[in-house]
């Protein structure tokens, strides 16, 4: 049976997405795992190495009780995908993953069609447990290749080499069919050249959705503190904006789609189903330490977080705190993710911001479209979609 | 109480900033006994927060002391403190001519300065007998012999019986007292004639209202008695009379050659204007004060709040530091870019420092002043006369025939190393020279310089190109005819009024380029590009661009991701609160502050 939750003009429809229940309202599942092999020197996430702590176990039991006491009170709810992310979730035992999507399914029912995610390094060790991972439900594999450049790879601090991704691809494909690659960009001494033909050996290898992300300076991370003693420098501005634009035309003309500001798919069934629903505004449950959520209760649109400390978290009777969302806040921040998809926004999803009156002399400059139902940055508004949501919420 | 004048001194104290004449007078009000050691506090006469901290006097004070000479009399020594700046030049006048002698303070090793000489010749000007003291003596740089031969040669008064002292160890203290009393003129006047006072100074106290500081001349004052502001044509009853000891203490009456105080249910410091003659309103004197003057802003600029819902604070502080101060002036004033404030009138730069300063600090208000500007002189077509205090009012200027503009005689003391920049200064501002001399190794310049090029940032300049070894002192020499156009800066063709200034033809386009590329680094980009324009009336004299942004799109936003990216639109928002818009451009507030502030030319 097709409802009408699934098909409601605030989801564009856009994407492969499950068939809908009867009378449940859509949930998204994150969860999130912080253990990592080795730290990433540019990443500033919560994470932790991963020492085969015994109490990785507590943690999970916790992330288990997290996602039962969260799932109280929410009402008839279909589970729309779910996604793990971290961390590396590739370093779970894959049993405890199936556990988790399990308890998953007893909570909340889903259909066969439904986009299980897991990202995943493609070190030989976790390309092993690929099989495994399938046997447990994951259904597509997030790649954190970042580089197919040995000499990248090391400045990133990665612990694969580029032989080991290509392996990891090769074997991903085989096993879950639907693959997707992160890859970073504007590292120190890059060319514009060398970074294009990495994008085309990816295109080459079948991979259909890649999400190319600029290497970002975090002031707390070992790159931050590198580039404050001035060890070595990213990209100048402008030469970090070809490496976008270029991105874009390379991708254009593979036959990729920048469905999103940083995510490319060929063809709308390649697109992230769990990530176009987040940004579509769905409600979804982030569980372990540090996720953040968004869930509905009682008409009223809540933000919730978990506490990021391990300990704590996985002592705390509840490790959830939630911060109830104003009807504009909720609307702003709908504003402020869905602007990031091609399609843009459904304007019945805005009836309090005052958004078409601020949004006309953009869309006069050719930085944004209004269709019937729809606000959506143009191409060349999305390159500088932070000041249209400046000049729209401002 | 009432003394013999044979027994009174007054005499003030004039010297350079910081060559002692605060600690001076400090020594002097403890070696008579006015304050005990422990009520001295440091520098009693500059009891302002702002003139302690500066070291500078901004009211005129007087102390009386009384001084057991060699001769064996006890003298009533009345001491002026005067204020030591040029922008007050009249008020230290009318101090001045309630005195009969000066003391001249010279640091022993740094010799006569710029301030030095102006001052001085102010007390010559008002007919003072002058005893040089000089400072500092205990210092190992001392050299009394060469500062004594420097005082001769530059300022030409005998210096060979100079007092030497250290107001700071103490040292020689009772020979300046000495020297007052056998050095100095007794006042001269008549009991039996009709009241004859000098208004020296007026100030507000927060118990007494307005306190009125009087030099009486001829006749007598009591409490009681009913007397006439001759200038203002006010009468007003005398409620208390005293003296400064240096703490307030009430007297009996005040005669001829006394210094005093009286309050009389005055509403306002503006009421009792510097220089007016009291006299008794029953028996009034024939011939008022000479020398009287409304005092007049030379410098103007707008003052507004940064944050406009401070707006009525603003009014308020005004209006509070006019009740003490009625050389300053202000009006409301409304600019486009920087909303509602006030066009402020001030008696020359230090003045506006002092006003902005105590603004910030007594009231805590966070401001903007726009650039000082003078006062012009615009002859119209049709014969009329405007001041103009405001470039943004000026007329359009096919009506205008021409225009004039304050003109200062500057003179500049400064060690020879960094003459060949201060006149490089002079030159490119336009300036005249007067005069140049050598007195040892430091050199005296004398320029006639355009006061529009000094109010700007010649100070700053001039410290920078002398390393702070420069002094600099002027008065104001009148108008002359100058080429002078308004130029405007447009941003994105649109005129920011709080940036339009009147400049001389010949500096409009260096001045319009530092201004362009100063707005140019200032100014976000925005979504299209921006044209930054200085013009003359339609023409373009400078342009630059800030380009449009290319791209600003945080790379990744997933769910948890959404909470940083609307913390740091929050904190855009709050940005944009600190911005003002004009037309379609969002110009921040420190632009206009960083812009007018122009340092590299």
């Amino acid at each position: 049976m097709i409802g009408d939750n699934f098909s409601s003009p605030a989801i564009a429809g856009e994407v492969a997405r499950p068939v809908a229940l009867e009378g449940a309202k859509p949930l998204s599942l994150y969860i999130h795992w912080p253990y990592c092999s080795r730290i990433c020197p540019y990443c500033d996430f919560n994470v932790t190495r991963d020492r085969g702590q015994a109490s990785q176990r507590a943690l999970f039991d916790a992330i288990m009780a997290d996602m039962r006491r969260q799932a109280e009170g929410l009402g008839n709810r279909q589970l729309a995908s779910v996604f793990f992310g971290g961390g590396t979730p590739s370093l779970l035992p894959p049993d405890w993953v199936a556990e988790l999507i399990a308890q998953a399914g007893d909570l909340f029912p889903y259909t066969d069609d439904i986009e299980i995610t897991l990202e995943a390094n493609p070190t030989d060790a976790e390309i092993s447990r690929y099989e495994g991972f399938r046997a447990a439900g994951i259904n597509r594999l997030s790649l954190g290749v970042q580089s197919l450049d040995d000499a990248a790879l090391k400045f990133l601090g990665r612990n694969h080499s580029a032989a080991e991704a290509i392996r990891g691809i090769e074997t991903a494909q085989t096993v879950f069919g639907r693959v997707s690659l992160d890859l970073i960009y504007a590292l120190p001494n890059q060319t514009l050249d060398a970074w294009e033909t990495e994008l085309r050996a990816a295109a080459a290898l079948g991979i259909e959705h890649i999400s190319p992300y600029q290497l970002t300076i975090e002031q707390t991370t070992p790159f931050g503190r590198a580039v404050k003693r001035k060890l070595w420098s990213p990209p100048e501005e402008e030469l970090a904006e070809s490496f976008y634009f270029r991105t874009l035309d390379v991708l254009g003309s593979l036959g990729f789609e920048a469905y999103e500001v940083s995510n490319h798919a060929r063809g709308k069934a390649a697109r992230s189903a769990h990530n176009v629903l987040i940004w579509e505004g769905v409600d979804y449950m982030g569980i372990g330490p540090g996720a953040h959520g968004r869930l509905t209760r009682n008409g009223a649109r809540t933000a919730t977080v978990a506490e990021k400390d391990l300990k704590t978290y996985t002592a705390a009777a509840d490790p959830i705190e939630a911060i109830p969302l104003t009807p504009s806040e909720a609307e702003e921040e709908a504003l402020m993710l869905g602007l990031r998809l091609t399609e843009g926004v459904a304007l019945n999803r805005l009836p309090n911001l005052p958004i078409i009156e601020k949004a006309t002399p953009l869309i006069e400059q050719g930085f944004m479209e209004l269709t019937a139902d729809r606000l959506r940055a143009t191409e060349k508004g999305r390159v500088v979609l932070d000041r249209l949501l400046f000049e729209l919420l401002g | 109480m009432s003394t013999d004048l044979s027994k009174i001194r007054n005499f003030s104290i004039v010297a350079h900033i910081d060559h002692g004449k605060s600690t001076l007078s400090d020594r002097l009000i403890q070696y008579t006994g006015g304050l005990t050691a422990r009520e001295m506090k440091e520098q009693v006469l500059d009891n302002m927060e702002i003139e302690r901290e500066r070291g500078i006097t901004i009211k005129a004070q007087t102390v009386r002391l009384n001084y057991k000479a060699h001769d064996g009399e006890t003298y009533v020594l009345n001491l002026m403190d005067t204020p030591g700046h040029v922008d007050f030049a009249y008020e230290v006048s009318r101090s001045l001519a309630a005195c009969e002698g000066s003391i001249l303070v010279v640091d022993a090793s740094q010799g006569v300065e710029a301030q030095t000489l102006a001052n001085v010749y102010q007390a010559i000007d008002n007919n003072h007998e002058i005893v040089p003291v000089l400072n500092k003596i205990d210092l190992p740089a001392a050299e009394p012999e060469r500062i004594r031969a420097q005082i001769e040669d530059v300022i030409g008064i005998d210096a060979s019986d100079a007092v030497l002292c250290s107001a700071k160890s103490g040292l020689g203290i009772e020979d300046v007292l000495e020297a007052v009393v056998t050095r100095l003129p007794a006042p001269k006047g008549d009991e039996n004639e009709p009241l004859k006072a000098l208004l020296v100074d007026a100030w507000y106290d927060p118990y007494l209202g307005v306190v009125v500081l009087v030099r009486v001349f001829n006749g007598r004052m009591k409490p009681g008695q009913m007397v006439k502001l001759m200038n203002a044509g006010a009468t007003y009853k005398i409620d208390k009379l005293g003296v400064f000891m240096p703490k307030a203490t009430d007297v009996e009456s005040l005669g001829p050659g006394e210094i005093g105080f009286f309050t009389g249910q005055i509403k306002e410091v503006s009421d009792a204007a510097v220089g007016d003659t009291i006299t008794d309103e029953r028996k009034p004197t024939a011939a008022a004060m000479t020398g009287f003057k409304e005092v007049q802003p030379v410098v103007f600029c707008g003052i507004f709040p940064v944050d406009a819902a401070d707006f009525e604070d603003l009014r308020s502080a005004m209006g509070k530091l006019r009740l003490n101060d009625a050389s300053f002036s202000y009006e409301m004033e409304t600019s486009a870019a920087l909303g509602f404030g006030f066009r402020c009138g001030f008696l020359g730069l230090l003045h506006l420092e002092i006003i902005q300063e105590r603004l910030s600090r007594e009231f805590n208000l966070d401001l903007i002043a726009t650039a000082p500007s003078v006062v012009y002189k615009i002859y119209m077509n049709d014969g009329e006369v405007i001041d103009l205090h405001n470039p943004a009012d000026m007329p359009d200027p096919v009506k205008t025939d021409h225009i004039e503009e304050p003109w200062i005689k500057a003179t500049i003391f400064c060690p020879d190393d960094y003459l060949g920049a201060i006149i490089k200064l002079c030159q490119d501002r336009r300036g005249e020279q007067v005069d140049l001399s050598y007195v040892g190794t430091r050199a005296m310049v004398v320029y006639n310089l355009p006061l529009n090029e000094v109010v700007f940032d010649f100070y700053d300049r001039l410290k920078s190109v002398s390393k702070g070894y420069a002094s600099f002192d002027y008065n104001i020499e009148g108008y002359r005819e100058g080429d002078l156009v308004k130029m405007s800066i447009l941003v994105n063709s649109e005129p920011v009024d709080a940036l339009s200034m009147l400049v001389h033809r010949d500096r409009a386009e260096m001045r319009g380029r530092g201004m362009c590329e100063k707005m140019r680094e200032l100014i976000p980009q925005h979504l299209f590009v921006i044209p930054i324009q200085a013009a003359i009336g339609g023409r373009i004299i400078a342009r630059e661009t800030v380009r449009a942004l290319r791209k600003d799109v945080t790379a990744k936003c997933y769910g948890g991701d959404a909470t940083r990216k609307k913390k740091l639109l929050e904190k855009q928002k709050e940005g944009k609160k600190k911005m003002r818009q004009f037309g379609k451009v969002e110009i921040p507030q420190e632009a206009f502050i960083a812009a007018l502030k122009m340092d590299n030319d």
